[in-house]
Protein backbone atom coordinates (compact mmCIF):
# COMPACT_ATOMS: atom_id res chain seq x y z
CA UNK A 1 0.00 0.00 0.00
CA UNK A 2 2.48 2.47 0.74
CA UNK A 3 6.27 2.07 -0.57
CA UNK A 4 9.03 4.41 0.19
CA UNK A 5 11.99 4.29 -1.50
CA UNK A 6 15.81 5.76 -1.40
CA UNK A 7 14.18 8.17 0.61
CA UNK A 8 16.89 10.97 1.84
CA UNK A 9 15.87 14.06 3.82
CA UNK A 10 17.58 17.03 5.25
CA UNK A 11 17.55 19.40 8.22
CA UNK A 12 19.71 22.13 6.34
CA UNK A 13 23.07 20.46 5.16
CA UNK A 14 22.93 17.59 7.76
CA UNK A 15 20.87 14.73 6.03
CA UNK A 16 18.98 12.94 8.37
CA UNK A 17 17.71 9.97 6.63
CA UNK A 18 19.98 8.45 3.93
CA UNK A 19 18.65 6.12 1.55
CA UNK A 20 15.54 4.82 3.60
CA UNK A 21 13.27 2.17 1.94
CA UNK A 22 10.22 0.31 3.96
CA UNK A 23 6.76 -1.44 2.36
CA UNK A 24 3.96 -1.25 4.41
CA UNK A 25 1.27 -4.07 2.96
CA UNK A 26 -2.62 -2.89 3.04
CA UNK A 27 -3.91 -4.47 6.69
CA UNK A 28 -1.36 -4.44 8.41
CA UNK A 29 0.70 -2.38 11.47
CA UNK A 30 4.05 -2.24 10.41
CA UNK A 31 6.87 -0.92 13.21
CA UNK A 32 9.66 1.19 13.14
CA UNK A 33 11.72 0.64 15.91
CA UNK A 34 14.82 2.61 16.75
CA UNK A 35 16.60 5.15 19.53
CA UNK A 36 15.76 8.99 19.72
CA UNK A 37 17.34 10.87 16.43
CA UNK A 38 17.16 7.81 14.63
CA UNK A 39 15.23 9.76 11.85
CA UNK A 40 11.77 8.03 12.62
CA UNK A 41 9.60 11.35 12.90
CA UNK A 42 11.54 12.97 9.84
CA UNK A 43 10.29 9.58 8.44
CA UNK A 44 6.97 9.92 9.07
CA UNK A 45 6.91 13.77 8.71
CA UNK A 46 8.87 13.24 5.23
CA UNK A 47 5.53 10.61 4.16
CA UNK A 48 2.98 12.97 5.12
CA UNK A 49 4.51 15.98 3.36
CA UNK A 50 5.47 18.20 6.12
CA UNK A 51 9.49 17.67 5.82
CA UNK A 52 11.00 18.38 2.58
CA UNK A 53 12.64 15.43 0.89
CA UNK A 54 15.74 15.19 -0.87
CA UNK A 55 16.03 12.60 -2.89
CA UNK A 56 13.73 8.78 -3.29
CA UNK A 57 10.20 8.08 -3.81
CA UNK A 58 7.09 7.44 -2.53
CA UNK A 59 4.61 5.27 -3.24
CA UNK A 60 1.01 4.88 -2.27
CA UNK A 61 -1.79 2.77 -3.97
CA UNK A 62 1.17 3.05 -6.68
CA UNK A 63 0.79 6.29 -7.29
CA UNK A 64 3.86 8.53 -6.70
CA UNK A 65 2.93 10.78 -3.71
CA UNK A 66 6.46 12.59 -2.78
CA UNK A 67 5.44 15.98 -4.94
CA UNK A 68 1.85 15.95 -3.87
CA UNK A 69 0.86 18.67 -0.62
CA UNK A 70 0.39 17.66 2.59
CA UNK A 71 -3.68 18.79 2.49
CA UNK A 72 -3.72 16.50 -0.60
CA UNK A 73 -1.89 13.40 1.35
CA UNK A 74 -4.82 13.64 3.79
CA UNK A 75 -7.18 13.51 0.97
CA UNK A 76 -5.53 10.47 -0.61
CA UNK A 77 -5.98 8.74 3.25
CA UNK A 78 -2.68 9.20 5.10
CA UNK A 79 -3.32 10.88 8.51
CA UNK A 80 -1.27 10.99 11.16
CA UNK A 81 -1.52 11.26 14.89
CA UNK A 82 2.30 13.47 15.13
CA UNK A 83 4.58 13.27 18.26
CA UNK A 84 3.68 15.39 21.06
CA UNK A 85 -0.20 15.15 20.10
CA UNK A 86 -0.20 18.81 18.62
CA UNK A 87 -3.83 19.29 19.46
CA UNK A 88 -5.35 22.82 18.41
CA UNK A 89 -5.11 23.65 22.14
CA UNK A 90 -7.55 26.63 22.10
CA UNK A 91 -10.27 24.67 20.40
CA UNK A 92 -12.73 22.31 21.87
CA UNK A 93 -12.51 18.50 21.82
CA UNK A 94 -15.52 18.59 19.05
CA UNK A 95 -13.76 21.31 17.28
CA UNK A 96 -10.49 19.62 17.03
CA UNK A 97 -12.20 16.20 15.80
CA UNK A 98 -14.31 18.67 13.20
CA UNK A 99 -10.97 19.93 12.04
CA UNK A 100 -9.58 16.27 11.76
CA UNK A 101 -12.63 15.89 9.16
CA UNK A 102 -11.29 19.34 6.85
CA UNK A 103 -10.33 17.27 3.84
CA UNK A 104 -14.19 15.73 3.66
CA UNK A 105 -15.63 18.83 4.85
CA UNK A 106 -19.43 19.80 3.38
CA UNK A 107 -20.02 16.17 4.56
CA UNK A 108 -21.33 14.78 7.22
CA UNK A 109 -19.11 14.23 9.80
CA UNK A 110 -21.38 12.90 12.79
CA UNK A 111 -21.03 9.45 12.48
CA UNK A 112 -17.23 10.18 12.08
CA UNK A 113 -17.37 11.43 15.42
CA UNK A 114 -19.79 9.30 16.71
CA UNK A 115 -17.36 6.69 16.26
CA UNK A 116 -14.79 7.98 18.03
CA UNK A 117 -16.85 8.97 21.15
CA UNK A 118 -17.63 5.18 21.31
CA UNK A 119 -13.93 4.31 20.90
CA UNK A 120 -12.86 7.06 23.56
CA UNK A 121 -16.17 7.59 25.87
CA UNK A 122 -14.18 10.48 27.64
CA UNK A 123 -13.39 12.31 25.19
CA UNK A 124 -17.80 12.47 24.71
CA UNK A 125 -18.30 13.75 28.59
CA UNK A 126 -15.91 16.24 28.28
CA UNK A 127 -16.10 17.51 24.53
CA UNK A 128 -16.87 21.07 25.09
CA UNK A 129 -13.45 21.34 26.88
CA UNK A 130 -10.71 23.02 24.67
CA UNK A 131 -8.07 20.47 24.22
CA UNK A 132 -5.19 22.53 25.97
CA UNK A 133 -6.92 21.45 29.63
CA UNK A 134 -6.56 17.43 29.17
CA UNK A 135 -4.50 15.47 30.56
CA UNK A 136 -1.92 13.82 28.35
CA UNK A 137 -4.07 10.42 27.94
CA UNK A 138 -7.13 12.19 26.96
CA UNK A 139 -4.95 14.41 24.67
CA UNK A 140 -3.49 11.14 22.99
CA UNK A 141 -7.29 10.07 22.64
CA UNK A 142 -7.93 13.42 21.00
CA UNK A 143 -4.91 13.12 18.45
CA UNK A 144 -5.57 9.49 17.57
CA UNK A 145 -9.79 10.17 17.29
CA UNK A 146 -8.50 13.44 15.01
CA UNK A 147 -7.00 11.34 12.66
CA UNK A 148 -9.63 8.99 12.10
CA UNK A 149 -11.75 11.93 11.17
CA UNK A 150 -10.61 11.83 8.05
CA UNK A 151 -11.46 8.47 7.26
CA UNK A 152 -7.55 7.26 6.16
CA UNK A 153 -6.82 4.12 4.66
CA UNK A 154 -3.04 4.74 6.24
CA UNK A 155 -2.60 5.75 9.66
CA UNK A 156 0.53 6.96 11.01
CA UNK A 157 1.31 6.86 14.39
CA UNK A 158 4.51 8.64 15.82
CA UNK A 159 5.26 7.77 19.62
CA UNK A 160 1.58 7.45 20.69
CA UNK A 161 2.72 5.80 24.43
CA UNK A 162 5.30 8.93 25.24
CA UNK A 163 4.50 10.10 28.50
CA UNK A 164 1.61 8.28 29.36
CA UNK A 165 1.13 6.11 32.49
CA UNK A 166 1.70 1.89 31.63
CA UNK A 167 -1.80 1.33 31.96
CA UNK A 168 -2.78 3.80 29.93
CA UNK A 169 -0.21 2.65 27.00
CA UNK A 170 -1.56 -0.63 27.06
CA UNK A 171 -5.18 0.97 26.21
CA UNK A 172 -3.83 2.83 23.65
CA UNK A 173 -1.93 0.12 21.55
CA UNK A 174 -4.83 -2.24 22.61
CA UNK A 175 -6.90 0.78 20.69
CA UNK A 176 -4.52 0.14 17.51
CA UNK A 177 -4.67 -3.13 17.65
CA UNK A 178 -8.19 -2.92 17.09
CA UNK A 179 -8.04 -0.14 14.55
CA UNK A 180 -5.88 -2.15 12.67
CA UNK A 181 -8.75 -5.40 13.03
CA UNK A 182 -11.28 -3.06 11.41
CA UNK A 183 -9.37 -2.84 8.60
CA UNK A 184 -6.76 -0.21 9.02
CA UNK A 185 -3.22 -0.04 7.55
CA UNK A 186 -0.86 1.44 10.21
CA UNK A 187 2.76 2.50 10.12
CA UNK A 188 3.79 2.77 14.18
CA UNK A 189 6.64 4.63 15.72
CA UNK A 190 7.22 3.22 19.40
CA UNK A 191 9.70 3.80 21.99
CA UNK A 192 8.28 1.22 23.58
CA UNK A 193 9.71 -1.52 21.21
CA UNK A 194 8.43 -4.34 23.11
CA UNK A 195 4.80 -3.72 23.02
CA UNK A 196 4.75 -2.65 19.49
CA UNK A 197 6.61 -5.80 18.41
CA UNK A 198 3.69 -7.27 19.94
CA UNK A 199 0.93 -5.72 17.76
CA UNK A 200 3.01 -5.39 14.94
CA UNK A 201 3.36 -7.73 11.67
CA UNK A 202 6.10 -6.40 10.39
CA UNK A 203 8.95 -4.18 11.75
CA UNK A 204 11.97 -2.26 10.57
CA UNK A 205 15.00 -1.35 12.90
CA UNK A 206 16.23 2.18 11.40
CA UNK A 207 19.48 3.74 13.21
CA UNK A 208 21.43 6.53 12.49
CA UNK A 209 18.87 7.12 9.28
CA UNK A 210 19.30 4.26 7.92
CA UNK A 211 17.55 0.62 8.16
CA UNK A 212 19.42 -1.63 9.36
CA UNK A 213 16.89 -4.95 10.21
CA UNK A 214 13.70 -5.60 8.84
CA UNK A 215 11.74 -8.79 8.87
CA UNK A 216 8.15 -10.26 10.56
CA UNK A 217 7.62 -8.86 14.08
CA UNK A 218 8.55 -11.99 15.42
CA UNK A 219 11.76 -12.32 13.05
CA UNK A 220 13.10 -8.99 14.85
CA UNK A 221 11.87 -9.86 18.24
CA UNK A 222 14.46 -12.69 18.29
CA UNK A 223 17.42 -10.79 16.32
CA UNK A 224 20.17 -10.55 18.89
CA UNK A 225 21.17 -7.15 18.20
CA UNK A 226 17.36 -5.88 18.31
CA UNK A 227 17.07 -7.40 21.82
CA UNK A 228 20.20 -6.26 23.12
CA UNK A 229 19.56 -2.73 22.10
CA UNK A 230 16.20 -2.36 22.16
CA UNK A 231 14.48 -4.73 24.04
CA UNK A 232 17.02 -4.44 27.39
CA UNK A 233 17.39 -8.71 27.00
CA UNK B 1 -16.65 67.46 31.85
CA UNK B 2 -17.75 69.06 28.23
CA UNK B 3 -13.75 68.98 27.44
CA UNK B 4 -13.51 65.58 28.24
CA UNK B 5 -16.22 64.68 26.06
CA UNK B 6 -14.89 66.43 23.50
CA UNK B 7 -11.57 64.69 24.00
CA UNK B 8 -13.16 60.90 24.61
CA UNK B 9 -15.16 61.48 21.05
CA UNK B 10 -11.88 62.34 18.86
CA UNK B 11 -9.91 59.67 20.55
CA UNK B 12 -12.58 56.87 20.15
CA UNK B 13 -12.79 58.01 16.58
CA UNK B 14 -8.90 57.69 15.46
CA UNK B 15 -8.95 54.82 18.14
CA UNK B 16 -10.95 52.71 16.00
CA UNK B 17 -9.04 52.90 12.87
CA UNK B 18 -6.31 51.78 15.01
CA UNK B 19 -8.23 49.12 16.02
CA UNK B 20 -8.99 47.88 12.63
CA UNK B 21 -5.44 48.33 11.19
CA UNK B 22 -4.55 46.56 14.32
CA UNK B 23 -6.81 43.79 14.08
CA UNK B 24 -5.72 43.72 10.38
CA UNK B 25 -1.99 43.01 11.63
CA UNK B 26 -3.32 40.40 14.07
CA UNK B 27 -5.05 38.40 11.71
CA UNK B 28 -2.15 38.13 9.40
CA UNK B 29 0.46 37.60 12.14
CA UNK B 30 -2.08 34.65 13.38
CA UNK B 31 -2.14 32.83 9.68
CA UNK B 32 1.15 33.10 8.78
CA UNK B 33 3.31 34.88 11.75
CA UNK B 34 4.10 37.94 9.11
CA UNK B 35 4.15 41.62 10.70
CA UNK B 36 2.69 43.35 7.62
CA UNK B 37 4.43 46.62 7.56
CA UNK B 38 2.58 47.40 4.47
CA UNK B 39 -1.17 47.63 6.78
CA UNK B 40 -1.24 51.22 6.35
CA UNK B 41 -1.16 50.93 2.84
CA UNK B 42 -4.58 49.38 2.56
CA UNK B 43 -5.53 52.27 4.29
CA UNK B 44 -4.41 54.57 1.80
CA UNK B 45 -5.36 52.48 -1.07
CA UNK B 46 -8.74 52.35 0.35
CA UNK B 47 -9.25 56.07 0.89
CA UNK B 48 -7.03 57.02 -2.64
CA UNK B 49 -9.07 55.14 -4.93
CA UNK B 50 -12.33 56.04 -3.53
CA UNK B 51 -11.47 59.87 -4.03
CA UNK B 52 -10.30 59.45 -7.82
CA UNK B 53 -13.26 57.11 -8.94
CA UNK B 54 -15.58 59.96 -7.11
CA UNK B 55 -13.79 62.09 -8.86
CA UNK B 56 -13.94 60.31 -11.98
CA UNK B 57 -17.66 60.40 -12.23
CA UNK B 58 -18.28 57.14 -10.03
CA UNK B 59 -21.35 57.00 -7.75
CA UNK B 60 -19.17 56.92 -4.19
CA UNK B 61 -21.23 53.18 -3.16
CA UNK B 62 -19.84 51.86 -6.27
CA UNK B 63 -16.41 53.49 -5.83
CA UNK B 64 -15.96 52.38 -2.28
CA UNK B 65 -16.55 48.69 -3.56
CA UNK B 66 -14.17 48.74 -6.06
CA UNK B 67 -11.82 50.22 -3.44
CA UNK B 68 -12.12 47.55 -1.41
CA UNK B 69 -12.02 45.06 -4.25
CA UNK B 70 -8.55 47.03 -5.56
CA UNK B 71 -7.04 46.64 -2.01
CA UNK B 72 -7.95 42.63 -1.92
CA UNK B 73 -5.94 42.57 -5.21
CA UNK B 74 -3.21 44.53 -3.97
CA UNK B 75 -3.55 42.41 -0.36
CA UNK B 76 -3.49 38.96 -2.52
CA UNK B 77 -0.65 39.71 -4.78
CA UNK B 78 1.90 40.93 -2.00
CA UNK B 79 1.28 37.65 -0.30
CA UNK B 80 1.71 35.65 -3.72
CA UNK B 81 4.19 37.09 -5.04
CA UNK B 82 6.42 39.06 -2.02
CA UNK B 83 5.53 36.57 0.86
CA UNK B 84 4.94 33.15 -0.16
CA UNK B 85 8.37 32.73 -1.97
CA UNK B 86 9.80 33.56 1.19
CA UNK B 87 8.50 31.27 3.08
CA UNK B 88 10.42 29.81 5.46
CA UNK B 89 12.80 33.12 6.02
CA UNK B 90 13.01 34.49 9.30
CA UNK B 91 10.68 36.89 10.90
CA UNK B 92 13.23 39.92 10.17
CA UNK B 93 13.73 38.63 6.91
CA UNK B 94 9.62 39.03 6.32
CA UNK B 95 9.43 42.52 8.27
CA UNK B 96 11.99 44.15 5.72
CA UNK B 97 9.91 42.49 2.79
CA UNK B 98 6.78 44.14 4.03
CA UNK B 99 8.40 47.37 4.70
CA UNK B 100 9.65 46.94 1.21
CA UNK B 101 6.03 46.64 -0.30
CA UNK B 102 4.82 49.61 1.69
CA UNK B 103 7.32 51.74 0.16
CA UNK B 104 6.59 50.34 -3.28
CA UNK B 105 3.11 50.86 -2.59
CA UNK B 106 3.45 54.28 -1.30
CA UNK B 107 5.57 55.05 -4.31
CA UNK B 108 2.86 53.37 -6.85
CA UNK B 109 0.30 55.84 -5.10
CA UNK B 110 2.27 59.04 -6.13
CA UNK B 111 2.43 58.20 -10.07
CA UNK B 112 -1.11 56.61 -10.21
CA UNK B 113 -2.64 59.41 -7.96
CA UNK B 114 -0.96 62.27 -6.80
CA UNK B 115 1.03 63.90 -3.89
CA UNK B 116 -2.01 66.02 -2.78
CA UNK B 117 -4.48 65.71 0.20
CA UNK B 118 -8.09 64.40 -0.72
CA UNK B 119 -11.41 64.77 0.99
CA UNK B 120 -14.71 62.72 0.28
CA UNK B 121 -18.04 64.11 1.38
CA UNK B 122 -19.51 62.48 4.67
CA UNK B 123 -22.45 60.51 4.37
CA UNK B 124 -24.76 62.43 6.49
CA UNK B 125 -23.41 65.60 6.18
CA UNK B 126 -21.06 68.13 8.61
CA UNK B 127 -23.81 69.28 11.11
CA UNK B 128 -22.06 68.17 14.45
CA UNK B 129 -24.47 66.60 16.94
CA UNK B 130 -24.43 67.67 20.11
CA UNK B 131 -24.13 66.01 23.23
CA UNK B 132 -23.47 66.84 26.49
CA UNK B 133 -21.91 69.97 25.28
CA UNK B 134 -19.54 68.40 23.21
CA UNK B 135 -19.32 67.79 19.90
CA UNK B 136 -19.34 65.02 17.53
CA UNK B 137 -19.49 64.44 13.87
CA UNK B 138 -21.88 62.52 12.25
CA UNK B 139 -18.68 60.77 10.56
CA UNK B 140 -17.33 59.78 13.49
CA UNK B 141 -20.24 57.88 14.29
CA UNK B 142 -19.96 55.81 10.89
CA UNK B 143 -16.59 55.35 11.58
CA UNK B 144 -17.65 53.78 14.98
CA UNK B 145 -20.37 52.07 13.93
CA UNK B 146 -18.56 50.80 10.80
CA UNK B 147 -15.59 49.34 13.48
CA UNK B 148 -18.03 47.78 15.57
CA UNK B 149 -19.95 45.97 12.29
CA UNK B 150 -16.24 44.85 10.88
CA UNK B 151 -15.58 43.22 14.82
CA UNK B 152 -18.75 41.57 15.08
CA UNK B 153 -18.51 40.18 11.80
CA UNK B 154 -14.93 38.86 12.04
CA UNK B 155 -15.95 37.48 15.43
CA UNK B 156 -19.08 35.87 14.51
CA UNK B 157 -17.70 34.29 11.17
CA UNK B 158 -14.25 33.06 13.04
CA UNK B 159 -15.95 31.20 15.92
CA UNK B 160 -18.93 30.43 14.28
CA UNK B 161 -17.47 28.70 11.07
CA UNK B 162 -15.52 25.32 10.51
CA UNK B 163 -13.61 28.03 8.06
CA UNK B 164 -13.12 30.13 10.86
CA UNK B 165 -12.17 27.74 13.50
CA UNK B 166 -9.26 26.17 10.35
CA UNK B 167 -8.08 29.73 10.72
CA UNK B 168 -7.87 29.29 14.80
CA UNK B 169 -6.10 26.16 14.63
CA UNK B 170 -3.24 27.36 12.00
CA UNK B 171 -2.58 30.01 14.51
CA UNK B 172 -2.47 27.58 17.04
CA UNK B 173 -0.41 25.08 15.55
CA UNK B 174 0.89 25.28 11.52
CA UNK B 175 1.96 21.78 11.85
CA UNK B 176 -1.14 20.39 13.02
CA UNK B 177 -3.17 22.04 10.62
CA UNK B 178 -1.10 20.42 7.86
CA UNK B 179 -1.48 17.61 9.27
CA UNK B 180 -4.85 17.36 9.26
CA UNK B 181 -5.05 18.83 5.55
CA UNK B 182 -5.77 22.28 6.65
CA UNK B 183 -3.81 24.08 2.89
CA UNK B 184 -2.08 26.88 5.50
CA UNK B 185 -0.88 28.68 2.47
CA UNK B 186 -4.52 29.19 1.54
CA UNK B 187 -4.90 30.41 4.90
CA UNK B 188 -2.56 32.63 4.83
CA UNK B 189 -3.86 34.16 0.90
CA UNK B 190 -7.04 34.46 3.05
CA UNK B 191 -5.67 36.72 6.01
CA UNK B 192 -4.10 39.19 3.99
CA UNK B 193 -7.27 39.40 2.05
CA UNK B 194 -9.67 40.13 4.76
CA UNK B 195 -6.68 42.41 6.31
CA UNK B 196 -6.97 44.23 3.41
CA UNK B 197 -10.29 44.49 3.19
CA UNK B 198 -10.83 45.72 6.87
CA UNK B 199 -7.83 48.70 6.26
CA UNK B 200 -9.67 49.65 2.64
CA UNK B 201 -13.34 50.22 4.76
CA UNK B 202 -11.41 52.36 7.72
CA UNK B 203 -9.75 54.11 4.52
CA UNK B 204 -13.23 55.12 3.19
CA UNK B 205 -14.79 55.37 5.90
CA UNK B 206 -12.09 57.70 8.13
CA UNK B 207 -11.43 59.92 4.92
CA UNK B 208 -14.14 62.78 5.29
CA UNK B 209 -12.45 63.30 8.93
CA UNK B 210 -8.68 62.60 8.44
CA UNK B 211 -8.19 63.26 4.81
CA UNK B 212 -6.15 61.04 2.71
CA UNK B 213 -2.79 61.37 0.48
CA UNK B 214 -0.43 58.83 -0.86
CA UNK B 215 1.56 58.64 2.47
CA UNK B 216 -1.15 58.71 5.06
CA UNK B 217 -0.56 54.74 5.70
CA UNK B 218 3.24 55.30 7.14
CA UNK B 219 2.30 56.40 10.45
CA UNK B 220 -0.97 54.42 10.37
CA UNK B 221 0.92 51.19 10.26
CA UNK B 222 2.90 52.33 12.91
CA UNK B 223 0.54 53.11 15.27
CA UNK B 224 -1.93 50.35 14.45
CA UNK B 225 1.30 48.02 15.31
CA UNK B 226 1.90 50.19 18.33
CA UNK B 227 -1.99 49.31 19.17
CA UNK B 228 -1.38 45.55 18.15
CA UNK B 229 1.65 45.43 20.31
CA UNK B 230 0.02 47.05 23.76
CA UNK B 231 -3.26 44.58 23.01
CA UNK B 232 -0.76 42.21 23.13
CA UNK B 233 0.22 40.79 19.43
CA UNK B 234 -1.76 37.86 18.39
CA UNK B 235 -5.26 38.50 20.26
CA UNK B 236 -7.86 40.20 18.40
CA UNK B 237 -9.73 41.22 21.49
CA UNK B 238 -5.78 43.25 22.25
CA UNK B 239 -6.12 44.67 18.82
CA UNK B 240 -9.37 46.35 19.38
CA UNK B 241 -8.74 47.20 23.13
CA UNK B 242 -5.00 48.61 21.80
CA UNK B 243 -6.36 50.14 19.24
CA UNK B 244 -9.37 52.62 21.46
CA UNK B 245 -6.68 52.82 24.29
CA UNK B 246 -4.22 54.24 21.77
CA UNK B 247 -6.51 56.85 20.14
CA UNK B 248 -7.83 57.73 24.03
CA UNK B 249 -4.34 58.38 25.08
CA UNK B 250 -3.26 60.60 21.91
CA UNK B 251 -6.72 62.36 21.96
CA UNK B 252 -6.32 62.91 26.03
CA UNK B 253 -2.66 64.25 25.50
CA UNK B 254 -2.99 66.41 22.77
CA UNK B 255 -6.16 68.10 24.95
CA UNK B 256 -4.53 67.98 28.39
CA UNK B 257 -0.83 68.74 27.38
CA UNK B 258 0.25 69.41 24.06
CA UNK B 259 -0.78 68.44 20.66
CA UNK B 260 2.86 68.29 19.93
CA UNK B 261 3.44 65.55 22.38
CA UNK B 262 0.37 63.67 21.94
CA UNK B 263 2.35 60.70 19.89
CA UNK B 264 5.18 60.84 22.47
CA UNK B 265 2.71 60.66 25.25
CA UNK B 266 1.10 57.87 23.39
CA UNK B 267 4.26 55.79 22.70
CA UNK B 268 5.96 56.45 26.23
CA UNK B 269 2.23 54.71 27.82
CA UNK B 270 2.91 51.88 25.33
CA UNK B 271 6.55 51.46 26.61
CA UNK B 272 5.54 51.38 30.34
CA UNK B 273 3.18 48.63 29.42
CA UNK B 274 5.08 46.27 27.84
CA UNK B 275 7.84 46.87 30.24
CA UNK B 276 5.56 45.65 33.08
CA UNK B 277 3.95 42.97 30.25
CA UNK B 278 6.03 42.71 28.01
CA UNK B 279 3.62 40.45 26.32
CA UNK B 280 1.08 43.26 26.38
CA UNK B 281 -2.44 43.61 27.91
CA UNK B 282 -4.39 40.42 26.11
CA UNK B 283 -1.40 38.72 25.34
CA UNK B 284 0.12 35.24 26.41
CA UNK B 285 3.44 33.75 26.61
CA UNK B 286 4.10 30.74 24.39
CA UNK B 287 4.06 27.63 26.61
CA UNK B 288 5.07 24.66 24.69
CA UNK B 289 3.53 21.66 26.66
CA UNK B 290 5.75 18.23 25.82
Amino acid sequence: MLSVENLTSAYGRIEALHGVSIEVGAGQIVTLVGANGAGKTTLLRAISGVQPITAGSIRFDGKPIERLPSHDRVAAGITQVPEGRQLFAPLTIEDNLKLGAWSRRGADVTPEIARVYALFPMLYERRSTPAGALSGGQQQMLAIGRALMARPRLLLLDEPSMGLAPILVDQILETIHGLKRGGLTILLVEQNARAALAIADRAYVLETGRITASGTAAEVQVDERVREAYLGV
Amino acid sequence: MAEFLQFAFSGLTVGAVYALVALGFTLIYNASDVVNFAQGEFVMIGGMTTVFLTLAGVPLPLAALIAVVAAVAVGLSLHRFAIEPARGASAVVLIMITIGASIFLRGAAQVVFDKRFHSLPPLFGNDPIRIGGASILPQSLVVLAGAVVIVVLLWVFIDRTLFGKAVIATAANRLAARLVGIDTRRMGSFSFAVSAAIGAIAGILVTPITLTSYEVGTLLALKGFAAAMLGGMGSAVGAVVGGIMLGLLEAFAAGYLSSQYKDAVAFLVILIVLFVMPHGLFGRAKIERV
